[in-house]
């Protein structure tokens, strides 16, 4: 019971990066990001590359990893989603064809994946020793990458909460517009928000790679949960993704343990049923007025 | 109704009546691509009967297509062939409503989102319930042949479109368009936005159920990853979008040319068709917006205009 609890918590950890990257691209730069699966998997991918044909961590990988998924996306936004965004007269047509862009990338991203590197399973031995907590057992790897997401989601927060740059994200994430009057650059920081996004979501995917097997084609799960995530925390509060990402893990880990380790989507999907039935703005969220 | 109303109805009933005439070819490669065009047909109009006006993007035409195949599965050797269908449009309707009641009265994302992944998830949910009674996969085995599908998928066909056309000329596809123009203003005349959007959703659910229950003959040996495919979703998506959902025979325009290119790009490029796919939704939003139709509309413009 407590070794599923904990087992949950640490999967839970991880949920929270990946959501936190989609969040940011959602609640700052207002693109609902369908191909965010896939860039988790370019860094898991890339972190395998490293570590079976580098001998390189993906502890330090993900030093490298993040900045060129930071560029990566920067020039996503820049090339791709900028035309969608100027063409678009209302919120309801920018998020309509950032949509079926995002959606269109995504496949793009599948496909040159397989292409490239085989429709074959990805997997490498990291860290993958027993360690002991609580008087149960768990895979150090484990341990270890929910270290990682705690030490950068806190990063992640204080800076959101801290630095000039940061408010500047949360303005914007609250009202664009009023955010211009008060002399923000929203363009600027729209195409930062959605490049640190894909990069946090990157860094999500190297660090899930050392214990979760992973091929081109799983990205679009973890879109879905990561979406489920931002809805339950309430979009651009870091805080609610957080406790929603610990509250999929622990479900997720309950119906496998309990019920069919086949029904984990189904878990993901009741307590999204539940959040849209009860709580639509999200756990923290205020009602609209 | 108008003259113009007349001559529609007839150039359609001329078109529905040509179509019907395939199978006297006797060719098997036609027919099987007539059955596919069909198919899409009914499944892409009535998607756009939804998503046109309302500009919600449904990706759940899996989910209700699996559904419909299912209630012919399971139903099969117990009951008669003619009472299935009109209880996969029954089960359809209600899981759309459920679906609908569930994110329609929130804002379009949610929609999207749950959609998204519908098709996914009950599929782990039949195959849970497979394994739980032990069996894996149904056989449809019946004498209905290839040419009996075509005909009732252009049946279905023309029942959807006379509904869009009724549906287009009613209080409720009046409201659905102001809702697609602007949902506040819709709401603050007085329209129960959320109710149209339901009772439309269903529509377009029970269609997708019921096609699916036609064509599951065709498949014979019924399993959950074979029903539930959430690849059909996204055909439906591009091919209703490239012809244009604003018109009700927009996606008419689109699916047959992309049924024929996609025969070849299947056969030819079997390992790219994902990348392809995704090409083509590019494609859509940056180059066709507005699908066929709006570059007809638009090229009919020009004309006028010199």
């Amino acid at each position: 019971m407590i070794d599923v609890l904990i087992t949950g918590l640490l999967l839970g950890g991880t949920y929270a990066l990946i959501a936190m990257g989609l969040n940011l691209q959602y609640g700052v730069a207002r693109i609902m990001n369908l191909a965010n699966g896939e860039m988790l998997v370019v860094g898991g991918f890339s972190a395998f590359w490293m570590y079976t044909g580098g001998q390189i961590s993906p502890l330090l990988a993900i030093f490298l990893i993040a900045p060129l998924a930071f560029v990566l996306n920067w020039l996503i936004y820049r090339i791709m989603l900028v035309p969608l965004v100027k063409r678009a007269k209302t919120r309801g047509q920018l998020e309509v064809d950032s949509i079926l862009a995002t959606f269109g990338l995504s496949f793009v991203m599948v496909g040159l994946m397989t292409w490239a590197f085989g429709g074959n399973y990805f997997k490498y031995s990291f860290l993958a020793r027993p360690i002991e907590l609580v008087g149960y057992t768990y895979g150090l790897n484990r341990v270890v990458a929910f270290c990682c997401a705690v030490v950068i989601c806190g990063l992640l927060y204080l800076w959101l909460n801290r630095s000039r740059m940061g408010v500047a994200f949360r303005a914007v994430a609250v009202n664009p517009d009023s955010a211009r009057l008060v002399g923000i650059d929203v363009k600027h920081l729209s195409a930062i928000a959605f490049a640190l996004g894909g990069a946090v979501t990157a860094v999500g995917g190297a660090v899930i790679s050392t214990y979760l097997t992973l091929d081109a084609s799983t990205g679009i799960v973890f879109t879905m949960k990561a979406l489920i995530i931002v809805i339950m925390g309430g979009v651009g509060d870091v805080r609610g993704t957080i406790i929603a990402a610990l509250l999929l893990g622990v479900a997720e880990t309950f119906v496998a343990s309990y019920i069919d380790p086949g029904l984990t989507l189904a878990a993901a999907y009741a307590m999204f049923i539940l959040i849209l039935l009860f709580r639509p703005q999200g756990l923290f969220g205020k009602k609209p007025t | 109704m108008s003259a113009q109303d007349w001559k529609h109805l007839t150039f359609g009933a001329v078109l529905l009546v040509l179509a019907a005439l395939l199978p006297l070819t006797d060719n098997g490669y036609l027919m099987s691509i007539g059955v596919t065009i069909a198919m899409y047909v009914v499944l892409c109009t009535s998607w756009a009967l939804f998503s046109g006006p309302t500009h919600y993007i449904s990706l759940a035409t899996a989910a209700f297509f699996g559904i419909g195949t299912y209630v012919t599965a399971l139903g099969i050797d117990t009951l008669p062939y003619w009472t299935l269908l009109p209880i996969a449009a029954v089960v359809g309707a209600v899981v759309a409503g459920l679906v609908g009641l569930a994110t329609l009265r929130l804002s379009g994302v949610y929609f999207v989102i749950f959609t998204l992944g519908l098709a996914e998830m009950v599929r782990q949910v039949v195959t849970w319930w497979q394994n739980q009674t032990g069996q894996h996969g149904s056989y449809v085995l019946t004498d209905i042949m290839e040419q009996h599908i075509y005909w009732q998928l252009l049946g279905l066909a023309a029942l959807v479109y006379l509904a869009g056309w009724a549906i287009g000329r009613s209080r409720l596809g009046f409201a659905l368009r102001i809702i697609g123009d602007d949902e506040q203003v819709a709401a603050h005349s007085g329209i129960n936005t959320a109710r149209a959007k339901v009772a439309l959703f269903m529509v377009s659910g029970l269609v997708a159920s019921v096609t699916g229950a036609i064509l599951a003959p065709r498949y014979v040996y019924i399993e959950p990853s074979l029903a539930f495919a959430p690849m059909l979703s996204f055909q439906v998506v591009i091919m209703a979008l490239l012809g244009g959902p604003g018109r009700l025979w927009g996606p008419l325009v689109g699916v047959i040319p992309f049924t024929l290119l996609w025969e070849v790009i299947a056969s030819n490029f079997p390992n790219q068709t994902v990348l392809l796919l995704g090409v083509s939704f590019l494609v859509i939003v940056y180059v066709l917006p507005d699908g066929f139709v709006g570059l007809i509309e638009k090229l009919r413009k020009q004309r006028v205009d010199t």
